[in-house]
């Protein structure tokens, strides 16, 4: 296998294939270990891990601090709505503080795309970005690939992804779009054309509005949480109309007659982008992302604690 | 194959082959309940040899016992010191090690820190009654840590450091051993 180093995780962009796999079969032996009934290594004991969540997360927060956790790291954790942040700190200030109590690795969100690699330009610890504004994702692609991956037994060359949503906001498709043009699967970005960015084709991927041909297409749905915090100006008339256009419920899949795969990167609006049947449907692997989530997070952070992704 | 004077054949297959029966000998001969024991081949190259004695084991006994492999890349002392990059290989084990009487096989026994990491990996599968260890090769006097092979194919002394053992899969559940300088391979 090809050696790549790469010192932080900031994007999927500029990764290439082989350090996908070399995640992949790391995480597939975490994911044996989370299976056995002592779910802890002491791999990462002498590394300590600043999770720094500027904005708000429960899921991606809880998945890494279980993550470094189960690989034995001390974890020190930190939400900008109660720190120093709110009293005019600068993003440097606030890390390198708390780098000087001697941190190795730092794990963070910040609603500025590029944040994270502003960060590790000025900063000597590695980072990892777990979203930065509408810019990057990239422990999520990977684990969405992850489980597309297992799902397939192994391979999703050739495999036809559709992520279903508002693309124009979402980090989640665009590392998505990155992680999945690298391991061969051809993607179609579908919704409204006003929350489709002006020259995605530039990606690599098909856009469709229209989300019956779009399914009709797919072997798999990724479907996007509807990010309302995100909704400044209307991109659309109501979310009744977009559930009534977009959503995936199950008239919609059970007329499809095939075994769509479904997935959901969450949080989910029930009964928005997807419905609760749906959701929790058989060709649903939405609990198996969250889970897979843990086992790559640990591979990632294995990895990198070697100096070298 | 075509070896150059650096290199010193240190088993040939022919007497490889003996081991492997020895091996198998020996464990029938200490293990009286089958049932109890479980055999468990070291990641990566600790697998094959596993293999082997298992073979052997099941031609004289007709018994099946319980086998598994083990990676210790997770239970490693050196993650991001020594500079290199592991990769974890799998770790395969369908039965409780609980009570069980283990046998752990690999192929060189050296330093004795990665048998050290994979008694710790083998603990999350629970608490074995006993462990022995199992090597084809025991280089002695470079032991960093207190362990000790129960079962030896062959012992060479690794004063030298500059040397390397090779253990060349062959065929047939055959193998060779031979001694390499490292600056010439």
């Amino acid at each position: 296998m090809t050696e790549v180093k790469q010192k932080h995780l900031l994007g999927i962009k500029g990764m290439n294939a082989n350090q996908l796999e070399t995640i992949f079969q790391t995480a597939d032996n975490f994911l044996e270990l989370l299976q056995s009934p002592v779910k802890k290594t002491p791999a990462l004991r002498d590394v300590t891990i600043a999770n720094l969540f500027f904005e708000n997360s429960t899921r991606t927060r809880v998945s890494f601090e279980l993550a470094e956790k189960r690989l034995g790291a001390d974890v020190v954790n930190f939400s900008s709505s109660s720190s120093s942040v709110k009293k005019g700190e600068t993003l440097i200030d606030t890390v390198n503080n708390i780098l000087s109590m001697k941190v190795d690795m730092v794990v963070m969100r910040h609603p500025a795309p590029g944040a994270c690699r502003f960060l590790s330009k000025h900063i000597d610890a590695q980072i990892i970005n777990a979203g930065d504004g509408t810019h990057e994702h990239p422990t999520q692609a990977l684990l969405d690939a992850f489980s597309m991956r297992n799902h397939f037994g192994g391979s999703i060359e050739g495999k036809k992804v559709v992520i279903v949503g508002d693309i124009k906001h979402s980090r989640v498709a665009i590392s998505n779009i990155h992680a999945l043009r690298l391991l061969g699967a051809e993607v179609m970005v579908c919704g409204p054309s006003t929350l489709i960015p002006k020259n995605i084709e530039s990606l690599g991927v098909k856009v469709n509005t229209r989300i019956e041909e779009a399914l009709e297409w797919a072997d798999v749905a990724n479907m996007l949480r509807i990010q309302l915090e995100r909704q400044d100006a209307r991109f659309f008339p109501s979310l009744r109309e977009y559930t009534r256009l977009y959503g995936l419920d199950k008239n919609r899949l059970d007329a499809l007659n095939k075994d769509l795969l479904v997935m959901h990167p969450g949080p989910i609006n029930r009964g928005v982008e997807i419905s609760s049947d749906v959701a929790d449907s058989g060709q649903s692997i939405i609990l198996q992302q969250v889970e897979n989530g843990v086992a790559v997070r640990m591979a990632v952070l294995f990895l990198l604690a070697q100096g070298n992704l | 194959m075509n070896h150059n004077s650096d290199t010193k054949e240190l088993l040939s297959a022919s007497r490889a082959s003996l081991i492997f029966k020895r091996f198998a000998l020996e464990l029938v001969e200490n293990y009286v309940d089958l049932k109890e024991l479980a055999i468990i081949g070291l990641q990566p190259r600790g697998v094959a040899l596993a293999e082997v004695v298992m073979k052997e084991l099941k031609a004289i006994t007709s018994h099946d016992v319980l086998f598994g492999t083990l990676d210790n890349t997770f239970y490693r002392d050196d993650i991001g010191r020594s500079g290199e990059i592991h990769i974890p290989k799998p770790s395969k084990i369908d039965f409780s090690t609980e009570g069980k009487r283990i046998v752990l096989i690999d192929d060189v026994l050296y330093t004795g820190r990665s048998v050290r990491s994979a008694i710790d990996g083998l603990m999350r599968f629970g608490r074995p009654q006993s462990i022995e260890l199992m090597v084809l090769v025991d280089r002695v006097f470079q032991r960093e840590v207190p362990i000790k092979p129960d079962y030896i194919g062959v012992s060479i002394d690794s004063r030298n450091t500059e040397h390397y053992v090779r253990v060349n899969w062959l065929d047939d559940n055959k193998a060779e051993v031979w001694l390499k300088d490292k600056e010439n391979d």
